[in-house]
């Protein structure tokens, strides 16, 4: 069942509300997430992406509580469940870590402990939510979940240097499912590994969320792997979401001029020599333009956009887009 | 031809260090042509041997069997003259910015070093007109980034930076290793066209070194897709990408994300 036939009246698995975070520092306070607003259903992909310092990994950690000074959330909510993340005091974070929400952290090869065993970083992870540690059925749980990831269970015995970066990617994905998490967030999973492993690490990733039935958000920034994992996509520029949509609607008629020019591109296998970048740079957190933060980069931009910061404007087809002239007709690349 | 590596092959390893012997290269041959300008792109994953490679044509590695030729020469026995020539003309872009400049030297020294131990320019003020004219090329303004450090630049216009370096030296090949590998999507295009377009310009010869099919046939005529030290196909980019000939170079192939929800790529089953 595809996100977009769901019914409605199944609630979130997870809420997020108007997420505010600041980074402050002597040079002042960068404001890298604003306002960022975003549902997610069982079963649900959302991609989240932008280019780097648009607050998408951010927004994960501050999701999983995990961002640390001078990384400061300002407000919002996060409602998983009937917890609130944001507000959650540290005892109940703990129990929601990895149990109800998972993280499959950046550079995840390098975030395994290398003293000790694959299979011990999972009895720990179990054993720390409560599943008594050694018995053969713990074992078999573990051999279980990294046969789920396309895992060996001898590598159980293994020490993180002894394994490939996709190996050690497959286990940080078993260590998420491990506990059978609602939510899990994956960010740049694969954006450290070669192509052909990518994929397959890809495919790993989509099969075991659809085997928790879990919601999923996968943080990157390659709008060509976001086509083939979401069904949602977010689009994030200077810690705002520009855009919100379903996959297809998004692609086939982006209403953010930002969304148009990161499809726009995309290398394509139908054109050679058809080169279009983005002119310019993302703008500074501590000093940003007045108005639309996309404007000084924006082809189409009038007076208005670096007057006037633009709201987000609920289109006919339910995405959600921060542009003054969304339902206007895209001028032509 | 005008750069050719031939029959190459590197060993690390082995040897006094100890440790297993291992071949980084295995007989590969590649050349540029030397009667016209050819992008060519070298195609693989890492381990694949591409950046020995790379170091082999820079004259920066010597090759454990197999000779490296410069319009002909083998560039280990060159004299001191031809091989000032080839340093000056055979010029290098790397992955990483900042681990090839000197993070004390701003962007004026950065330029003006290479252009003076060259000989390219007489006085100081032609040194600086030199430097001015090849940040412009590549859309950086003088101004604004000649008095920085490295530090102080965006990673888009330190990898600008390197092309507008290069190019200064008026060379005539151009190695350029994962230029945009570390750059940001949105850029990636922006530098590739511009170095695209400088090579076609100065009719310049490019090696193109990626683990990016897709940039590759942006860019290059023709594409050698390497795997585990050997030259597994090459061809011509468009052959090569549209009737791939060798497994490794399908799989390359369907590795590649379609950038289009509507279009199947095999990660999802139920996806239609």
């Amino acid at each position: 069942m595809s996100a977009a036939l769901r019914p409605a009246a199944e609630p979130p698995v997870l809420e997020v509300r108007d997420l505010d975070v600041a980074f402050e520092t002597r040079r002042g306070r960068a404001h890298a997430v604003q306002g960022v607003s975003f549902t997610l259903h069982r079963g649900e992909r959302l991609g989240l992406v932008g280019e780097s310092g648009s607050g998408k990994t951010t927004t994960a950690l501050a999701l999983m509580r995990l961002l640390r000074p001078p990384g400061r959330i300002l407000g919002g909510e996060a409602w998983l469940g009937e917890l609130d993340l944001l507000a959650a005091k540290p005892a109940a974070l703990r129990q929601a870590r990895f149990a109800r929400i998972a993280l499959v952290p950046q550079g995840a090869m390098n975030s395994l402990n290398p003293v000790l065993t694959c299979g011990t970083q999972i009895e720990d992870l179990l054993q720390a939510h409560g599943v008594p540690a050694g018995g053969a059925a713990t074992q078999t749980r573990i051999a279980r979940l990294l046969d789920g990831v396309g895992l060996a269970s001898e590598i159980a015995r293994l020490y993180p240097h002894q394994l490939s970066g996709g190996m050690k990617q497959r286990v940080c994905i078993a260590l998420a499912m491990a506990l059978g998490p609602s939510v899990i967030l994956a960010d740049e999973p694969t954006s450290a590994l070669d192509v052909i492993v990518q994929k397959q690490v890809l495919r790993t990733l989509i099969a075991a969320q659809k085997t928790l039935g879990a919601g999923m958000v996968l943080v990157g920034h390659d709008m060509g792997l976001m086509a083939q994992f979401a069904h949602t996509v977010g689009v994030m520029y200077a810690g705002t979401l520009v855009e919100v949509g379903p996959v297809r609607a998004l692609f086939a008629d982006p209403r953010h001029p930002y969304t148009r020019m990161l499809i726009a591109s995309l290398p394509r296998f139908d054109r050679r020599r058809h080169f279009v970048g983005i002119p310019g740079m993302a703008p500074s957190l501590f000093n940003p333009p007045p108005g639309c933060p996309f404007h000084p980069r924006c082809p189409q931009a009038t007076a208005r956009c670096a007057a006037e910061i633009p709201q987000e404007q609920i289109l006919p087809d339910g995405r959600r887009v921060r542009c003054h002239y969304a339902q206007e007709p895209a001028l032509a690349a | 031809m005008l750069l050719e590596a031939d029959s190459v092959e590197v060993a690390f390893g082995g040897g006094i260090s100890g440790g297993a012997r291992r071949l980084a290269l295995r007989g590969v041959s590649l050349a540029l042509p030397a009667d016209q300008p050819t992008i060519l792109a070298v195609v693989g994953e890492s381990g694949s041997g591409k950046t020995t490679l790379t170091r082999l044509l820079l004259g920066l590695l010597c090759p454990t069997a197999g000779t490296v030729r410069y319009l002909g020469q083998d560039i280990a026995r060159m004299d001191r003259a031809a091989h000032a020539a080839f340093r000056r003309e055979v010029q290098a872009v790397f992955q990483d910015p900042f681990a090839a400049y000197n993070p004390f030297y701003p962007v004026d020294r950065i330029l003006i070093l290479p252009a003076r131990q060259f000989g390219l320019v007489a006085t100081r003020a032609a040194a600086y007109a030199l430097a001015e004219a090849s940040l412009v090329q590549v859309g950086l303004r003088p101004a604004e980034t000649l008095g920085r450090y490295p530090h102080q630049l965006s990673g888009g216009q330190r990898q600008r930076l390197m092309v507008a370096r290069a190019l200064m030296l008026r060379p005539r090949v151009i190695v350029a290793d994962e230029p945009v590998s570390m750059v940001d999507a949105s850029l990636r295009a922006t530098i590739l066209q511009n170095l695209y377009g400088l090579t076609v310009d100065h009719r310049i010869s490019l090696l193109y070194v990626t683990h990016d099919l897709a940039t590759a046939y942006q860019v290059a005529d023709r594409v050698a897709v390497m795997q585990n030290g050997v030259v597994v196909e090459e061809g011509d980019v468009e052959a090569v990408i549209r009737r791939p000939q060798h497994p490794y170079t399908q799989a390359l192939v369907a590795a590649i994300p379609p950038p289009d929800p509507t279009v199947p790529w095999g990660v999802d089953d139920e996806a239609a």
